[in-house]
């Protein structure tokens, strides 16, 4: 079977995600406007939280695209593009794809050309993330109406506990990229140094709109410095 | 009419969960049926036990992080916010950011019937705009398939997770420092080890470490 990651038939249906998104956001927004004009919001306030919002959302969205560029080597494009488009983000997207291939004996780390091992990823990546819209619909009418605020009361331990589940996750992936050789680690220690200049020129010299770039030029960094030391080395590293 | 600030249940209101609710189980329908038209499609199914196997370890560390995200993001971005932030994705680096923003140059507050207007007004623009530029960077990057696939490339696409997990570790590390230690000194201990060790088993161990040490020195007043 030919390369499906990049077939005519994927891109169709990242075309259709992505009119759905387009049409539900449409929706919303009209929905909301008229509201607001019952409710007395000016015209301008509101065309003003559209178009600022609109500026807002451009380099972010930039940023979504390189995270787009990094998945596009193992999975092809229309499936990252799919992912990216709904529900997803980079550091969730990664992982789950990575999870499911080595359950299947292969990595990200090369083209999923296999069509077993693909679809098993889409499927990973897509059952995987499904459980906030579920709770979304059980319970976003209880928690929005004040039932559910109690539960979140002692924010402090809940912002340690995601913090405590990602370092998990974190520290297996680093674990496994010490355990993948020099080249793994230079990566690792490229895109951490990255990451670092970017945290101290948005904390210290107080540059806040680098924030949305740290993670995606940080992982494109580390991956440029590991093919610049393949290409230095004759391509023994790999 | 009234047009005050509290939020007493109004026709929007009672319509927006209603409708929320058929658009979630829509995206639902939507996100599900891509692997399931690839599988029809190519008529390529793979083993259920295995899937299972890949999928734990993404289970067991998002799916509580998804509860924690549900109840922390839906008072901030208003119920029309996030019927549809939920569907569009980001949200922790641009749809909450987004409506936040919107909402204080409106002067308005979350939790408020005119907060709940501008917050959807302001994802809905924001998910209009990531789509269009993901739409065209797509269509301009498949004329650049080639190159990605270039055998140059090669090693920097072998490199991506530690190239993720390289700059997520300095933002987590320095963000508490303290609950990395213990996680990561038994993974890279482990993996020096033993380098073939799947990470699929040991992401449920490092995520029990890290929440045990952060539970301990969170009583202890150490966090």
């Amino acid at each position: 079977m030919s390369d499906i990651r990049n077939s005519p038939f994927l891109f169709t249906v990242g075309a259709f995600v992505a009119l759905f998104v387009t049409i539900q956001s449409l929706v919303f927004i009209a929905g909301a406007w008229k509201e607001g004009k019952r409710l007395g919001l000016s015209a301008t306030i509101m065309r003003k939280a559209l178009s600022g919002s609109a500026v807002f959302s451009v380099v972010p969205s930039i940023a979504i695209l390189l995270a787009v560029l990094t998945l596009a080597g193992a999975l092809g494009l229309p499936l990252p593009w799919i992912r990216l488009s709904v529900v997803g983000a980079i550091t969730y997207e990664l992982p789950a794809a990575e999870t499911a291939a080595q359950a299947f004996g292969t990595t990200v780390k090369t083209s999923i050309t296999d069509p077993t091992v693909f679809s098993a990823i889409a499927w990973a990546m897509s059952i995987g993330s499904v459980f906030a819209m579920i709770l979304i619909i059980i319970f976003a009418k209880s928690i929005q109406s004040g039932i559910h605020k109690a539960q979140i009361k002692d924010t402090a331990w809940s912002g340690l506990l995601i913090s405590a589940m990602f370092m998990g996750l974190i520290s297996a992936f680093l674990g496994n990229a010490l355990g993948g050789g020099l080249i793994s680690i230079l990566a690792l220690l490229s895109s951490a140094a990255v990451m670092a200049l970017f945290g101290l020129a948005i904390k210290k010299a107080g540059f806040k709109q680098l924030e949305n770039f740290a993670m995606p030029v940080s992982m494109l960094s580390g991956m440029a410095v590991a093919a610049l030391y393949a290409l230095a080395t004759g391509g023994v590293a790999s | 009419m009234s047009t005050g600030t509290t939020l007493t249940e109004s026709q929007y209101d009672i319509n927006i969960h209603r409708n929320g609710r058929l658009w979630m189980l829509a995206a639902i329908l939507v996100t599900q049926g891509v692997p399931l038209a690839i599988s029809l499609y190519f008529d390529v199914w793979p083993p259920f036990g295995t899937l299972l196997a890949g999928l734990v370890p993404t289970i067991i560390v998002f799916w509580p992080i998804a509860i924690i995200e549900v109840l922390t993001y839906t008072p901030m971005l208003g119920s029309g916010g996030t019927y549809l932030g939920f569907v569009t994705g980001n949200l922790s680096n641009l749809k909450v950011p987004a409506a936040i923003s919107a909402m204080q140059q409106a002067g308005v507050e979350p939790s408020t019937k005119e907060g709940e207007i501008i917050s959807t007004l302001a994802v809905g623009a924001s998910s209009l705009v990531t789509n269009l530029v993901l739409v065209l960077g797509v269509v301009l990057m498949s004329y650049l398939l080639p190159v990605l696939e270039s055998p140059a490339l090669k090693p920097a696409f072998a490199n991506l997770m530690p190239s993720l997990f390289g700059a997520l570790g300095v933002v987590f590390i320095s963000r508490n420092w303290k609950i990395s230690v213990a996680p990561l000194v038994l993974m890279a201990g482990l993996f020096i080890a033993v380098p073939t060790l799947p990470v699929g088993i040991l992401i449920p161990v490092g995520a029990l470490v890290s929440i045990a040490v952060a539970r301990l020195l969170y009583r202890k007043g150490m966090v």
